[in-house]
């Protein structure tokens, strides 16, 4: 039989690998920043694009899709030329992936400081960069789907079966999520409203978390795990098992994130059911790869990348424990939007997605550049002192959270609320925030004990080249199963079948849940009060979505009496209708703003956005200055949006649209207006009129500044159904 | 707390068969599934898993 060479392509894992790094110092930097917000609010007063709303989703992006997502691309391109003998398929596709990705990734890192965001969580980039997403992402399954075709090994291990299913998956998901209908060149609306885009999201939100943060990680533990404890697999049967019964289950559980919402009840409960029955193949999981070290756990003790990886998959285990039991019901209603889903997702990232990146990171760099790891013992320090970091954040997040729910939930005996202030619920978790900062830093710490160890053993080793090897080539055997060839055995040398099975695994959950809300109009009884916003509402609504409002505040509230009692009556899902995207929030670190318009005056939330502490002493909200500046707000696309928005079901007319200038006109003259009730407000604009003067500035009336359109969107919140409309008609 | 697992979509018509359907889908799903991993010849599994080794004669592991 003719022997091959070929040569393996190492300088293309190389620089996932460095980027990985890089990324990943730069994403938990931004992290631990974010993190010390929690204790001094105006750290960047003043500063629109480092302010809190809008470097949150520049963390769990970078975290998600620069951090882990170039360790994905760096162990994928290792593993796979490895398992199939074959060089990737083309050098240019490769590069195009790498140079890709990374041009994405610094879009974002300009973007969403600027405040160009969708709002949607783990999606928050504009149209272009989405579509650059698909297309680089499209050029990555090309390339490995091309490597598969021409490779030298029959069979395709199981951890290709993964790198698979992540491809197709993630493609579906972004695809989908990411319809929307473009204003201008960085400006989009989500076609889907309120409880149908939280439905939409929630399912990419949920699958992202399971086929960006998960499945590719599990090929990778198929691989890496094995190679680096020198023993295969445990049980090869349970792998396949784990595969089929993960990726069929997974699709299904996203509504598990929107339990007690305003989404119908059969969606809701179809998530729970499945996220419970996602316990077993994710257990399975774990079991085989902790069961895998079974003899070898002497090696444990002193090789710090088998050290990384059983955290990383303790942490794992943890994680995917954790998650059915948040999806219960009654688990999940104290749960949501505290703090504890903050310690589950930590605890998920910071030890299954850290500590099996950082494993392979050890392991990889040492075979590559033909050389020992510098320090084993700076190794050694990482892993502990990332260890106790992970304790360290994940902990008091849990008390915190736990503290918030008790305390949001407590009531007198005269039934009113005990914690009747939302700033008591903050302050008592204070030193919690404080904690969790300090179990950030030690884990940048140890991230930071990585680079130099890496720097240094990349300096001591040999430069990293391209890998001879060599390996017969794959002999033409029939297309169709041999005799006695059974099924599966078949299927695993057919990749084109195995992924078309695969594909269809995840579409039937899909499907099943997504259609039914899309197309029956009925699951949304519509409230004949509720009214699209007029202009400039819709504005102030797009500059709540730029400021990134809601990665603090929710706008849902759930039928319980203590919520009901809180924040006013419950949000009903026929609220929604006009919210492209729709804005539920996942997290309150401040109060739900379901029903905030006409709570406070116009005033109050004027002094309150300069300030914040001046209106409610010890907040932690940031200040909001710029939305104050001497500049004028810009309307010019809102007739471009208000037509986008008919396009979406909208109901503007004609009329409202041709006089959308003059709408915005009338009711931001209004708001001006009661501005002046208050006399310190009519002093200090008198001053600032004749500050302008005297810098020789053209001045701005207040109505026409950006503030002005927020506190429209703000008084019109929730207010639509406190209309007493006699004339309703709910049959339109 | 059955309220919350009865009566969704009672009225779209023919809807008692779709818990039917859903649960044959996994019942197959499942059963096939099994029936693939227990009929595997012992020599192909350990085959299979030592796959990750396959190329260790040109790859000599340089760590410690």
């Amino acid at each position: 039989m003719e022997v091959q060479q070929f040569y393996y392509d190492n300088k293309i894992v190389k620089k996932f690998l460095y980027a990985c790094i890089v990324f990943g110092v730069v994403g938990m930097l931004v992290g631990l920043l974010i993190a010390s917000m929690y204790m001094f609010p105006n750290l960047t007063d003043g500063i629109s694009w480092l302010s809190y709303g809008r470097l949150r989703p520049l963390h769990t992006n970078a975290v998600i899709f620069a951090f882990v997502g170039n360790a994905i691309f760096a162990g994928v391109y290792y593993s796979l030329q490895r398992l199939l003998k074959a060089r990737m398929y083309s050098n240019f596709l490769s590069n195009v992936n790498f140079w890709g990705w990374q041009l994405i990734i610094v879009a974002a890192a300009i973007s969403l400081p600027l405040g160009y965001t969708s709002s949607k969580e783990y999606a928050e980039l504009e149209w272009p960069i989405d579509i650059a997403i698909a297309v680089i992402w499209v050029a990555f399954g090309v390339n490995m789907i091309g490597t598969i075709l021409k490779r030298r090994e029959r069979h395709m291990y199981v951890a290709i079966w993964f790198y698979l299913a992540t491809f197709v998956t993630v493609a579906v998901l972004h695809i989908f999520n990411s319809l929307s209908i473009p204003v201008s060149g960085m400006k989009s609306y989500s076609v889907y409203a309120g409880v149908q885009d939280a439905l939409v999201q929630w399912w990419y939100g949920h699958n992202a978390v399971a086929f960006f943060l998960t499945t590719p990680f599990l090929g990778l533990m198929y691989y890496f795990l094995p190679k680096a404890a020198n023993r295969p697999v445990y049980s090869y049967k349970l792998s396949i098992i784990h595969f089929w019964s993960l990726i069929f289950i997974y699709i299904w559980a996203g509504p598990h994130h929107l339990l007690y919402s305003a989404l119908p009840d059969w969606a809701q409960n179809l998530g729970v059911a499945f996220s419970i029955m996602l316990l077993a193949p994710s257990w399975g999981g774990m079991i085989n790869g902790l069961l895998t070290l079974r003899g070898a756990w002497d090696k444990v003790r002193t090789d710090p990348v088998l050290k990384f990886f059983v955290v990383a998959i303790t942490g794992y285990g943890m994680a995917t424990f954790e998650g059915p039991m948040l999806s219960l019901k009654n688990v999940n209603s104290i749960a949501h939007f505290t703090d504890w889903i903050v310690a589950h997702v930590h605890v998920g990232a910071l030890a299954w997605n850290g500590f099996l990146t950082f494993g392979m990171i050890y392991w990889l760099i040492p075979r590559m550049t033909k050389t020992t790891l510098f320090s084993t013992k700076l190794a050694n320090f990482h892993f502990w002192i990332g260890t106790l970091g992970i304790i360290l954040y994940a902990l008091p997040m849990y008390v915190a959270g736990f503290a918030q729910a008790s305390m949001w939930k407590q009531f007198n005996p005269d039934g009113s609320l005990v914690y009747g202030n939302f700033l008591e619920t903050v302050h008592a978790i204070m030193p919690m925030y404080w904690m969790r900062a300090i179990g950030g830093t030690l884990f940048v710490i140890g991230l930071l004990v990585l680079v130099y160890n890496i720097i240094m053993t990349v300096r001591q080793g040999q430069g990293i080249e391209d890998e001879l090897a060599e390996a017969p080539a794959l002999q033409k055997i029939s297309k169709k199963r041999l005799k006695g060839e059974k099924f599966h055995p078949w299927l695993e040398r057919k990749p084109v079948q195995l992924t078309i099975l695969a594909t269809v695994a995840i579409l039937i959950g899909g499907i099943i849940q997504i259609v039914p809300t899309l197309m029956v109009k009925s699951n949304i009884p519509t409230i004949s009060t509720v009214k699209p916003y007029t202009p400039l509402e819709l504005e102030g609504r797009d500059l709540y979505i730029r400021e990134g409002c809601v990665g603090c505040h929710s706008q849902m509230i759930r039928p319980f009496r203590s919520e009901v009692e809180r924040y006013g009556e419950y949000s009903k899902s026929g609220e929604y209708v006009y919210d492209h995207p729709f804005l539920w929030g996942s997290k309150r670190t401040g109060p739900d703003l379901m029903r905030i318009g006409g709570k406070y005056s116009d005033n109050w939330h004027f002094n309150h956005m300069w300030d914040p502490q001046s209106t409610s002493e010890g907040s932690i909200m940031p200040g909001y200055k710029w939305l104050f500046d001497n500049e004028k707000m810009d309307y010019s696309d809102i007739q471009k949006k208000m037509e986008v928005m008919v396009q979406l079901g909208v109901p503007y007319t004609e009329e409202e649209i041709a006089k959308a200038y003059e709408s915005i006109e009338a009711q931001s003259a209004k708001i001006e207006e009661n501005l002046h009730n208050d006399p310190d407000f009519v002093k200090s604009y008198e001053d600032s009129r004749k500050a302008a003067a005297a810098r020789g500035e053209e001045f701005v009336p207040m109505k026409d500044r950006e503030i002005t359109a927020l506190i429209a969107y703000l008084q019109r919140l929730g207010t639509d159904i406190k209309i007493k409309n006699t004339t309703a008609d709910n049959s339109k | 707390m059955l309220k919350f697992i009865k009566h969704n979509m009672d009225t779209i018509s023919g809807i008692e068969i779709y818990p039917i359907i859903s649960l044959l889908i996994f019942f197959f799903f499942f059963v096939g599934l099994y029936t693939w991993v227990y009929t595997y010849k012992k020599e192909k599994i350990t085959e299979m898993s030592n796959l990750p080794f396959s190329d260790e004669e040109n790859n000599q592991p340089f760590n410690q």
